[in-house]
């Protein structure tokens, strides 16, 4: 019997695939689906401190060897979506609460908000590369830990996990410093940088001019980071960037990954991606003798 | 062209052939290209540095799309002329059957350039046009329709949904397409289901990725661009959101009454 369950910071998943976030996540009908197409976990759209309209067009691409995305974080805003939290506190399936915000006040205020809800598990978006100052939290140690830190001071029992950019000198060093924070798990990567111009057009394609790069073109940044990181810290990993199919995911798993997460692919493969990855993922075991996710985790490094 | 070119060339050109004034805000914009398109798909037209939104065809050859003069995208559009170019990606989207034998149009508004292909499509049909009054027709050269206006400027006064209703009552029908403000496509539907004839409607959400991922186009758990923009009666029969309530830009959940309010 293969078991394909796997857990983030004591929170048990079916599977190791996750949505995730700034993936279909805007509504809770959405998550839901993701569910019922068999995702083990569901991150939903970063929220916000306030209402914000996000990017014009175009603010995603298919540039040929991945996406590049720079939708810019639209949303309600926190004080506008108690219809929506109240609808993703009833499903039973691990939800991630994504939240961004421009000073660490915005995460510990949205945080207090949300908490009545009783998420599982809060994301915290220090990563995203298309908001002015939006990657600031990730770009240092010392902000990604006090972000981290503040957070967890009001988060009760939820599970924070910081979702680190692939734009810094040395990722591992920053994961380091959410864990001696007191980050629960670490998510790594967000987007990597990226700009598309159309000769024609004699214009950057994206709206905003530059974005963030995620797909098949990522996949072995993402791999990298997760395998610093894995040398680092003690907590577990999300692994996520360019995953799209089950081989890749045990990749991920191998570097390091106690789960991995699933963006660009439902562009790739549809809504089913998450299925047709654990079947996958099962096959590979079956082939190779093994009983549980677990006994994967991380041997790339031994 | 090799593979690699083909990769980089995310928007297509278009370059602009003739453009027509349909009526005091509307315009056609011909193209000299050609777009493989079925009925009920879209493409994403963009303007580089200003927008990017989506449009039915209109005509297929050579390819039009017909635009009222809207919001700030609409506005620069109308500023182009013959010889301009602007760019394209796409075809997106799930289109019409248009393999019925019998079928009636319910267009309402703009709604009739996104069926103008279908019903070129369709062997017999009977096409229902519903406008506010005369001086917002277009296309009533083109087409043999029933023109209704709210107030009778021009054809039968009232509401399109009024003219089905009647029509219905006199003759049987295979299916009902429908294009246009989605208050009026849920009284279409409706009145299909009454009936107990199928309906496929096309919807409308804002939209960015337009392939499905990013979530703006949400209609409960069903994606706009991706799922639609067409649906038929087993999916709009389980839409809760379907004439009730649409998506702004910002993500935020609001009724089609302050929609519709906000952009008018």
């Amino acid at each position: 019997m293969i078991d394909l369950s796997t857990s983030i910071a004591g929170v048990k998943l079916k599977n190791p695939t996750i949505l995730s976030s700034g993936i279909l996540g805007t509504s809770p009908e959405l998550i839901k689906r993701a569910f019922e197409n068999n995702a083990g976990a569901a991150t939903i759209k970063s929220i916000g401190p306030k209402l914000r309209d996000g990017n014009n067009n175009p603010s995603v691409i298919n540039f040929g060897h991945g996406l590049l995305n720079a939708v810019g974080l639209p949303g309600p805003g926190y004080k506008n979506m108690d219809v929506e939290f109240n609808e993703l506190s009833k499903i039973k399936d691990p939800v991630i609460w994504s939240i961004y915000g421009s000073k660490i006040e915005d995460f510990v205020n949205i945080t207090k908000y949300i908490i009545k809800y009783k998420p599982k598990i809060i994301e915290l978006n220090i990563s995203c590369p298309n908001k002015e100052n939006g990657m600031l939290f990730s770009q240092d140690k010392k902000s990604a830990a006090n972000v981290t830190r503040s957070v967890k001071e009001v988060a009760e029992k939820t599970i924070i996990i910081p979702k680190l950019s692939p734009n810094v000198a040395n990722i591992s060093e920053i994961a380091y410093a959410c864990e001696k924070a007191g980050a629960d798990a670490i998510n790594a990567i967000n987007t990597v940088q990226g700009m598309v111009i159309n000769i024609d057009a004699k214009k950057p394609v994206l709206y905003y001019k530059k974005g963030g790069m995620s797909g098949p073109a990522i996949r072995p940044i993402a791999v990298r980071c997760v395998y610093d990181i894995y040398e680092n810290v003690k907590i577990p990993i999300i692994g996520t960037g360019g995953i799209t199919n089950g081989r890749d995911a045990i990749e991920m798993i191998q570097a390091g990954a106690s789960a991995v997460g699933i963006g660009s692919a439902v562009y790739y493969h549809g809504i089913n991606v998450f299925g047709n990855i654990v079947n996958e993922i099962k096959e590979w075991m079956q082939e190779n003798s093994y009983n549980s996710i677990k006994e994967i985790i991380g041997i790339a490094h031994e | 062209m090799n593979n690699m070119e083909k990769e980089q060339k995310v928007h297509k050109k278009l370059t602009i052939k003739q453009i027509i004034n349909e009526n005091y805000k509307t315009k056609t914009f011909f193209f000299n290209e050609k777009i493989d398109i079925k009925p009920g798909q879209f493409i994403m037209l963009w303007l580089p540095a200003i927008d990017e939104k989506p449009f039915t065809l209109s005509y297929k050859k050579p390819a039009a799309v017909t635009v009222e003069l809207k919001g700030n995208f609409t506005k620069e559009l109308f500023k182009l002329k013959k010889g301009d170019n602007l760019f394209y990606r796409g075809p997106f989207g799930d289109g019409f059957t248009a393999s019925a034998k019998k079928a009636v149009v319910v267009a309402g508004g703009m709604g009739l350039a996104g069926v103008s292909l279908l019903i070129e499509n369709l062997k017999k049909s009977k096409v229902i046009f519903g406008a506010k009054q005369k001086r917002d027709l277009f296309f009533k050269n083109r087409f043999d329709m029933d023109i209704c206006t709210d107030d009778g400027s021009i054809g039968y006064k009232g509401f399109a949904t009024d003219k089905l209703r009647k029509l219905l009552k006199e003759e049987k029908y295979d299916i009902i397409y429908t294009c246009g403000p989605e208050i009026m496509m849920k009284k279409v539907f409706d009145i299909a289901e009454k009936y107990k004839i199928k309906c496929e409607a096309s919807l409308e959400r804002f939209m960015r990725c337009g392939i499905g991922i990013c979530g703006s186009c949400a209609c409960g758990d069903k994606l706009v661009c991706k799922d639609g923009p067409v649906f038929n009666s087993d999916n709009l029969r389980k839409m809760n959101d379907f004439g009730r309530y649409t998506r702004l830009k910002n993500g935020r959940k609001a009724s089609l009454q302050e929609y519709h309010k906000g952009r008018s």
